[in-house]
């Protein structure tokens, strides 16, 4: 068994699953941090552009760390997909491939598909959508909810928050609709 | 009628993640430079590895999420939610201490309006982009370098929640 060729295949949920929980007593024992991403796009206003805005007037030197984490995650993802990935497309239910050729999306070598995250899709409605507008809604919504999956569904839940549970329901209320209901007309623009 | 004890400015604190807003949570009296920071780095470059490999950051596997047709991202937060709980219930159960000797605080989570409004919004984004805010950084290093206009608009995003937050139901 070559352990290399292993780690170079995506790994079953089962080993990245308590990984991904681990980040929780990890970040804990290191120095009291409670685990949650979305606060990062908060740092960022915070140094950028605060704009005399009181959500955004705080000392974030002392949430720095999250600055760090976030960078962290670059260089990981960087690092895997270099040197520790197969480069096989990615493994998806036939009914998805069946839907997702129907809007023209059939490349499936990249973790998001190439025929719609592009330079040039940008510029269409559909990718604007997509890219642009998704984009906004995960850093307004993410805020508004206090907390993202990192943050309310796995520290918050972890914790057994129950504030967290409702956030992590309305998460997955407001992408079944999206994804069932309303992307397969933006998907056809 | 009960009695009001809790400091305002906790009522106006509905964001959970930033400490220093909270002035009745004991702060850390640990004062060190700034490289000590490194930790969280080498963190955040295991738990890139782990979204990658895991392809949780991958927007087909969001698309199969959301149309109930593969078990993994359930698989992948649900056991990440089971080895949480467990580590919080062991920290606590044995008093653990962080590598540093200071006691680790869990703070509770109030319940308001935004859970709800917020998190629909939320998964409209994560639907549309496949990503939350960490997959975000970590699939602009993957390759999809244009996502980085997807990052500049959640940041976007944020700002505005923080300018319109007074006018937001909470």
């Amino acid at each position: 068994m070559d352990v290399i060729q292993w780690i170079k295949q995506p790994w079953p949920w089962y080993v990245a699953g308590p990984l991904i929980g681990l980040t929780v007593p990890a970040l804990l024992l290191l120095g009291n941090k409670k685990f949650g991403i979305s606060s990062s796009l908060r740092h960022i206003c915070a140094v950028v552009f605060p704009s005399n805005i009181s959500f955004f007037k705080y000392d974030w030197k002392k949430e720095i760390w999250n600055l760090f984490f976030a960078a962290g995650i670059i260089i990981g993802a960087f690092l895997a997909v270099s040197f520790l990935s197969d480069h096989t497309p990615v493994q998806v239910n036939g009914k998805l491939v069946t839907e997702l050729s129907g809007y023209g999306i059939t490349n499936y070598d990249h973790l998001a598909p190439v025929d719609l995250f592009n330079w040039h899709s940008l510029l269409t409605l559909r990718g604007f959508i997509v890219m642009v507008i998704g984009g906004f809604l995960v850093g307004f919504g993410t805020r508004y909810a206090g907390g993202c999956t990192s943050g309310h569904s796995i520290m918050g839940l972890a914790n057994l928050q129950g504030p967290s549970l409702v956030a992590t329901i309305c998460f997955m209320i407001g992408g079944f609709i999206m994804a069932n209901l309303i992307m397969p007309f933006i998907l056809r623009l | 009628m009960e009695i009001q004890t809790v400091p305002v400015i906790k009522d106006n604190n509905a964001d959970f993640e930033v400490i220093s807003l909270d002035t009745i949570w004991n702060e850390s009296k640990l004062k060190h430079p700034w490289w000590y920071n490194l930790k969280y780095f080498v963190a955040g470059i295991a738990f890139g590895i782990i979204l990658v490999k895991a392809e949780v950051v991958s927007w087909f596997r969001i698309q199969e999420m959301f149309r109930l047709q593969s078990f993994h991202m359930y698989g992948v937060i649900g056991s990440a939610v089971v080895t949480g709980i467990i580590s919080i219930w062991l920290i606590k159960k044995f008093g653990i201490k962080t590598i540093h000797g200071e006691k680790i605080e869990l703070h509770p989570k109030s319940f308001n309006k935004g859970q709800v409004y917020g998190g629909l919004l939320f998964g409209f984004g994560w639907a549309l982009t496949g990503a939350c805010p960490g997959p975000l950084f970590a699939l602009i290093a993957s390759g999809a370098l244009v996502i980085v206009v997807t990052l500049i608009s959640a940041v976007g995003g944020t700002w505005m929640y923080g300018y319109l937050r007074n006018r937001l139901p909470h």
